[in-house]
């Protein structure tokens, strides 16, 4: 029997897809419906995932444990997919970020065939809402593909760019081999342990100490991770990020750095948490390692940026490094016990859901500025606070956040709840990494700010037009720097959120 | 319902919060009615923490409750508890004790001062249209940040509040500031920034040993008692966090740059209250919190801030520029009030409390005065200024009055601060602290030093070129206006140094009580 009320998001975001497809068939060239058309697909799917949340949480696709022998036996049943809150925050913020990303594609939709750039965002929400949904790794596998292949094909969408193709096939070439990666390690551990069930996987791990012995399991471990890794563009599996980011239109930049990353890191959850929990003392130094490198590597690349999306492309590599920081106290027995794991999880999505405010925000006064052109340099922002000093204040509202300072409130509590959490944890270095790594990021950080408050260059006269900012911009920046503020204000929501 | 003490608590923050969103939204025609506006909103904020006096006399000496011997450390006059974020331990809860009071009136006056100062006169932001108006906005969003520090019970609020004043004295720096302002700006934020994320990682090791952020409730005899590895943990961080702040060498070189390329208003909060900050939070949260751990370092703290005394001394005496001799010279006094709290004695307290409220009366009326110098003489090179007296008595009067309060002549604010640090450190007794004390001395001696040498080239001998074309000689009356309470605190404090010490004395004893030294 399968369960479509737990579906009905999935439905909802294929559904999007699918209309999105046909209204460029039915009515080519009418860029206003199609768009208009994929904005209420993504709202309707945004809404049903709060609405299938309510209830408690539901399952399909399950079926009654098998007995395998020396497990203990699970007293529920197992499920390839599963509705529960996770899921719920996931789908909820895939919606809101492909409806966010739309909104400021205004000006990029000039330049790229509208009919499939809708289409193929649609699609990635799709994969982005079945993600938080899976229940076991080849479901897991699929969604993620889902949700990053369109992305392949809309980063190298811009006509007539030479770095725009070459980041589409950086992106490509990387990315499938990480997934390829991934499998191998999905296909080791079902080898070991013949599951691919997440649940089935941790009952295995956890009672089978034999396991331990083999070599080839550890081996799994660390593959599947790997993989993930170069989802979320953690170093050293960062390298694409920075050339795609700058090489896409500036919304899928701003769709890579926050959906997809925000795919990578619940897939690692998933993974790290639910499948591997008896064994986090072998994933956990890896984390650790992971998250240290990656703070720091993202944050001493971003000092040496002069293009804007490149700064935001190594920034949001170091972000990628502060979201993974908790999962590094696995790395210490205090940091896996029962009492630790769930505040160390909610720290990661807390973190998590700031983030990408954060940096929907940041990406769409970029938009707002430079209209269709690229992300262009420092330089060519100077004079913009006195211009457009709104969309100035938005920039830098989302700037202080990422660093972690007030105005920015929701980006100092961010950093509150991952400290907290891991001296919660007992990892009291790891929570200084972070802070040293903070100090670093603001240098950047300060500097992009001051950029749009400098004299404007004489030298560019060309400069001295600012774009008109499109309205839908305007309102889809209005809306996440007010979200900023708010849940800068009261950040009691976002965590409530989090612990569903 | 909220009481009337508890609404001027609020005021003193909602007043500064609503003066900068009112001025920084004005349009540039308004540029003169928001700064005006501005002073409106940092004077409504200076009467609320005036009036906060009123809420003392409900507290008479609080009587030890049977579970705390030593009876509750920070026993609020007035306080105002309520949830903000409980999932991460924070509650707006803000009150004012006796430590505190002085601390939150000085900085509400010094605002004050500084906006009215920026009525008249708007430094020079590197061309471009008046931005007065922002000016005067963050120094308000300054002002929210440090008096609310000075009244945070909550640890985390205490963070938070810490917080706030990075980014706005980044840009104050960063836009007014002096020739190299843009490097001087950038070290200001990331050293401080340092700072206050270590006291971040300080907090919430607190936090996670003793299970609450309560201030009240952490730095009672009897409250939450920490191991003492913890305690030792914690103090490290937190003090390396204040001594970034304060600041102790020799994590100070921040401060001699920021304050010589700040515009004048700037180099007045910096000096006068934002260094406040750091040596306040030593005393309440690191003492207050962690007093085994401080018991341990405080040899460590004593050293260093004897260091800071004599090595700023000494590079004052070589010190080529007016705001720069200032600059260091807060140094060294910041080190007097580093060494009082390190003796971990009454007196010690006591010292570091009225020598933190001198040094900020003191130097905020020395920066106007340096800054008004160097706007009118186009040079703050002591080498071209000369026979000051003979072209502007006022400004030289005023400047040779500050300069003598602020090395210490008995009968003005800033000798107690110095003296009594000394007499802590020889009532602590023992050749190490007798030592320091004497070294302590010494440095107090190079004080007088490098302050006579800055007369003597400044206002003595023949008028400079630079000088001789002052404009305009004479003193403005706004500057007489913003000046005129601080000469007057100056000598007032000196009189009758019981002003401060008078409130402090019974927190201070309590707090004795946990720190448990002779």
């Amino acid at each position: 029997m399968i369960d479509h009320t737990a579906l009905l998001p999935a439905y909802c975001a294929a559904g999007t897809a699918v209309l999105a497809f046909l209204c460029d068939l039915v009515a080519p060239g009418r860029r206003a419906l199609v768009v208009s058309v994929t904005l209420l697909g993504g709202l309707i799917t945004g809404v049903a995932c709060w609405w299938g949340s309510r209830g408690g949480s539901r399952a399909t696709f399950c079926f009654e444990p098998p007995d395998v022998p020396g497990a203990s036996v699970l007293a529920e049943r197992v499920c390839s997919y599963q509705w529960d809150g996770t899921a719920t925050l996931v789908g909820i913020l895939f919606a809101t970020a492909t409806v966010v990303v739309l909104g400021l594609s205004g000006s990029a939709l000039r330049e790229v065939p509208a009919g499939e750039y809708c289409f193929l965002l649609a699609c990635s929400m799709t994969g982005g809402v079945v993600l938080g949904a899976s229940g076991d790794l080849i479901t897991l596998i699929i969604a993620m593909e889902t949700l990053t292949l369109p992305l392949y094909v809309l980063v190298g969408l811009r006509r007539r760019s030479v770095a725009s193709a070459e980041a589409a096939v950086t992106f490509f070439v990387v990315s499938v081999v990480s997934t390829s990666v991934t499998l191998l390690g999905a296909g080791l551990l079902y080898g070991a342990t013949g599951t691919v069930h997440i649940r089935l996987l941790a009952s295995a791990l956890e009672s089978r100490s034999e396991l331990r012995s083999v070599p080839l399991v550890s081996a799994a471990v660390v593959l599947v991770l790997v993989g993930l890794a170069f989802k979320v563009a953690a170093v050293p599996f960062h390298a694409w990020a920075p050339s795609t980011y700058d090489g896409a239109p500036l919304p899928i930049a701003a769709y890579l750095s926050t959906a997809s990353k925000v795919g990578g890191v619940i897939a690692l959850l998933i993974v790290a948490v639910g499948a591997l929990e008896p064994w986090l003392d072998v994933a956990g130094p890896a984390l650790a390692a992971l998250a240290v490198l990656t703070m720091t590597v993202g944050n001493l690349a971003a000092l040496r940026q002069r293009r804007m999306v490149r700064l935001l492309a190594w920034s949001s590599v170091a972000q990628a490094g502060y979201i993974l920081a908790p999962l590094g106290a696995f790395a210490l027995a205090s940091g896996r016990s029962p009492s630790a794991v769930p505040v160390i999880v909610t720290a990661v999505l807390a973190y998590t859901v700031f983030y990408v405010v954060l940096e929907l925000g940041a990406f769409g006064a970029v938009v707002a500025l430079r209209g269709s052109a690229d992300g262009g340099t420092f330089d060519d922002y100077r004079g913009a606070a006195r211009r457009r000093p709104w969309v100035a204040a938005a920039f830098v509202l989302a700037m202080a956040g990422l660093a972690g300072l007030p105005p920015g409130l929701a980006g100092l509590f961010a950093k509150v709840t991952i400290v907290r959490a891991l001296l919660d944890a007992g990892a009291g270095w790891l929570a200084v990494v972070v802070a040293l790594n903070a100090v670093i990021g603001l240098a950047y950080y300060v500097r992009a700010a001051a950029s749009l408050f400098g004299p404007p260059d004489p030298s560019s006269a060309a400069r001295a037009v600012w774009p008109r900012v499109p309205v839908a911009a305007s309102v889809v920046l209005a809306a996440v720097t007010v979200a900023a503020l708010v849940i800068g204000l009261a950040p009691q929501l976002v965590l409530n959120a989090v612990t569903l | 319902m909220l009481e009337a003490n508890q609404i001027l608590l609020l005021v003193t923050l909602v007043a500064p919060t609503v003066g900068t969103i009112a001025a920084a939204t004005l349009p540039a025609e308004g540029d003169r009615a928001a700064r005006i506006l501005a002073t409106v909103a940092a004077g409504v904020a200076f009467v609320a923490s005036v009036l906060l006096m009123l809420s003392r006399s409900t507290q008479v000496l609080v009587d030890p409750v049977p579970a705390y011997p030593y009876g509750i450390v920070v026993s609020p006059w007035v306080e105002l508890d309520l949830p903000w974020v409980p999932g991460l331990d924070l509650r707006f809860h803000i009150g004012v004790d006796g430590i505190s009071y002085p601390l939150v009136v000085l900085t509400t006056l010094l605002t004050l001062l500084c906006a009215l100062y920026t009525c008249w006169r708007v430094p020079d932001s590197g061309g471009g249209p008046a931005r007065g108006r922002h000016l005067a906005a963050l120094l308000l969003v300054i002002e929210l940040g440090i008096v609310g520090v000075f009244l945070a019970l909550d640890l985390v609020l205490f963070f938070v509040f810490f917080e706030v004043v990075l980014l706005p004295m980044y840009a104050v720096i960063a836009i007014w500031g002096g020739e190299r302002r843009r490097h001087a700006a950038r070290k200001f934020v990331l050293y401080t920034l340092l700072g206050s994320l270590l006291l971040l990682v300080g907090v919430f090791t607190v936090v996670a040993s003793a299970g609450t952020a309560d201030l009240v409730a952490l730095s009672t005899a009897a409250g939450p008692a920490m191991p003492y590895g913890v305690q030792l943990t914690a103090f490290i961080l937190l003090a390396l966090a204040f001594a970034v702040k304060s600041p102790l060498w020799p994590l100070h070189t921040w401060l001699p740059d920021a304050h010589t390329e700040a515009p004048t208003v700037g180099s007045v909060i910096l000096a006068g209250v934002l260094l406040k900050m750091g040596t306040y939070g030593l005393l309440r949260v690191a003492v207050g919190v962690a007093p085994a751990g401080a018991e341990a370092v405080a040899p460590v703290l004593g050293v260093l801030a004897v260091m800071a005394i004599i090595v700023g001394g000494l590079v004052c005496l070589a010190q080529s520029d007016l705001k720069r001799l200032i600059a260091y010279s807060s140094v060294g006094h910041m080190g007097f009030v580093l060494l009082g709290i390190a003796t971990l004695t009454s007196i010690g307290f006591q010292a570091a409390l009225i020598g933190n409220i001198a040094h900020g009366i003191i130097t905020g009326l020395l920066f106007f005065l340096a800054g008004a110098i160097k706007d009118r003489a186009h040079t703050g090179t002591l080498r071209e200024l000369g026979g000051l007296r003979e072209t502007a008595p006022g400004l030289s009067g005023l400047l040779g009055y500050a300069a003598i309060a602020s090395l210490g002549l008995p009968g003005l604010a800033g000798f107690w601060g110095e003296a009594f640090a000394v007499v802590a450190a020889f009532s602590r007794g023992g050749p190490f602290w007798i030592v320091l004390g004497v070294l302590a001395a010494v440095g107090a001696a190079l004080a007088a030093a490098y302050f006579m040498r800055m007369l003597r080239q400044v206002t003595h001998g023949p008028p400079s070129p630079a000088v001789s074309s002052l404009a305009p000689a004479r003193l403005v009356s706004v500057e007489l206006a913003s000046w005129a309470p601080l000469v007057v605190l100056a000598l007032a404090l000196g009189l009758v140094p019981a002003l401060v010490t008078e409130l402090s004395a019974v927190p201070v004893e309590a707090l004795m009580g946990v720190v448990g030294s002779p």
